[in-house]
């Protein structure tokens, strides 16, 4: 077991290479069998992802999901932010740039509209919710956008570690959500062509959650989601703490 | 050769997280503004201008086009790596700040397609 245990955690990638693998075609299974393909096996292989890394984090108590289970430790590297990104690139080979040029300006818009209406959106819930400070509603408003932006802004308003913890938890809901919904709203959301997907993405803005919707509902749209949605993030660590936190102080005092 | 795929994946995502690294410094935000985009419209560019001087070869492509298609594996790696643990067990608010904004901004999203709609050509052509 000793054995085992040391052996898998030094050759951790090369298991999780192995582990995804025979998830993916139990997923490929899956769909053919019980959905009869009506939810892709890439969708459902994504859903198991989201499980696993559940009960990862409950077995472990950690914050990485699966990857802090010590036989899935490679689960860290692989689904890391430098394989995902490098791999989210190599999708731009088969991309057109005339899309993307047309595009411009409404997922530029789309970004802009993405991380004010979420701050909005999740200022209203800190609203309902009885938070009544500024702080901790700019905060829990940034954290609507992506879980990234609500710590940083945190931490640059001085906002309590709870809402900040807080913030942490309303991004990831969002990541999730997006994932798992996205292939379920495409249809009725015209989502099928690149131009939507870069609006979707700039809307959107959390790239895990749009890359790994997009993947789930048709691949070759992820490019064009994950070119806007790489600018939310940045973009809304740039507004939340400066101009919309300001905006909020004149509102709330 | 593979490896020239690979490394012409590797350049372009270096160039464009570095760019996207500098950008986040100088607009001072603690973050990467826009450096796997910036990576992307890198290997676009690229790749035409390489296409259409005839050296790419079917092998150098399949060096980029690997890991595209390691891209979904990835992803599933990705999505059991989240902290899920966390974000079912913050309870009703954390749920519902991050449900509400997105189901604004997909409200809006009909409105901005149709806002910009592309020209016929362009939204039947380019799809594939």
């Amino acid at each position: 077991m000793e054995i085992l245990t040391k052996f898998l955690d030094k050759n951790g990638l090369v298991f999780a290479f192995l582990v995804v693998g025979v998830i993916m075609y139990g997923s490929g299974i899956l769909s053919v069998k019980l959905t009869h393909k009506k939810i892709p096996g890439s969708a459902i292989a994504i859903l198991i992802g989201l499980v696993l890394a559940y009960l990862g984090g409950i077995y472990s108590n950690g914050q990485k999901g699966l990857a802090d289970v010590p036989f899935f430790s490679g689960f860290g590297l692989m689904g890391g932010a430098m394989f995902r990104d490098f791999a989210v690139v190599s999708t731009a080979m088969g991309a057109s740039l005339l899309v993307m040029r047309s595009t411009g300006w409404v997922g530029a818009l789309s970004l802009f509209l993405g991380i004010v209406l979420s701050f909005l959106g999740g200022v209203l819930v800190a609203l309902l919710w009885g938070y009544t400070d500024t702080e901790s509603l700019t905060t829990i408003g940034a954290g609507a956008c992506t879980y990234i932006v609500g710590p940083v802004t945190g931490a640059a308003v001085g906002a309590s570690s709870d809402v900040i913890a807080l913030s942490i938890a309303a991004g990831v809901v969002k990541t999730i959500v997006v994932t798992i919904g996205t292939p379920f709203i495409a249809r009725s959301i015209g989502l099928d062509n690149p131009h939507t997907a870069m609006i979707f993405g700039g809307l959107m803005g959390t790239t895990s959650g749009v890359t790994a919707g997009l993947a789930a509902t048709d691949p070759k749209l992820v490019p064009y989601g994950a070119l806007t949605a790489t600018f939310y993030t940045g973009l809304g660590c740039l507004l939340c703490p400066s101009v919309l936190y300001l905006l909020m102080r004149m509102v709330f005092g | 050769m593979i490896i020239y795929g690979v490394a012409l994946l590797a350049f372009c995502y270096i160039t464009g997280q570095l760019l996207g690294e500098y950008l986040g410094l100088l607009i001072g935000v603690n973050a990467n503004v826009g450096g796997v985009g910036f990576a992307m419209l890198l290997l676009v560019l690229i790749n035409d201008w390489l296409h259409k001087k005839g050296y790419l070869d079917a092998l150098t492509e399949a060096g980029v086009q690997f890991w595209s298609q390691m891209y979904i594996p990835i992803i599933v790696a990705m999505a059991a790596t989240q902290n899920v643990r966390v974000a079912v067990s913050s309870g009703l608010i954390a749920l519902f700040a991050g449900l509400v904004p997105v189901i604004i901004c997909i409200a809006t999203i009909p409105f901005l397609s149709r806002l910009s709609r592309p020209t016929p050509t362009q939204s039947h052509g380019d799809s594939h």
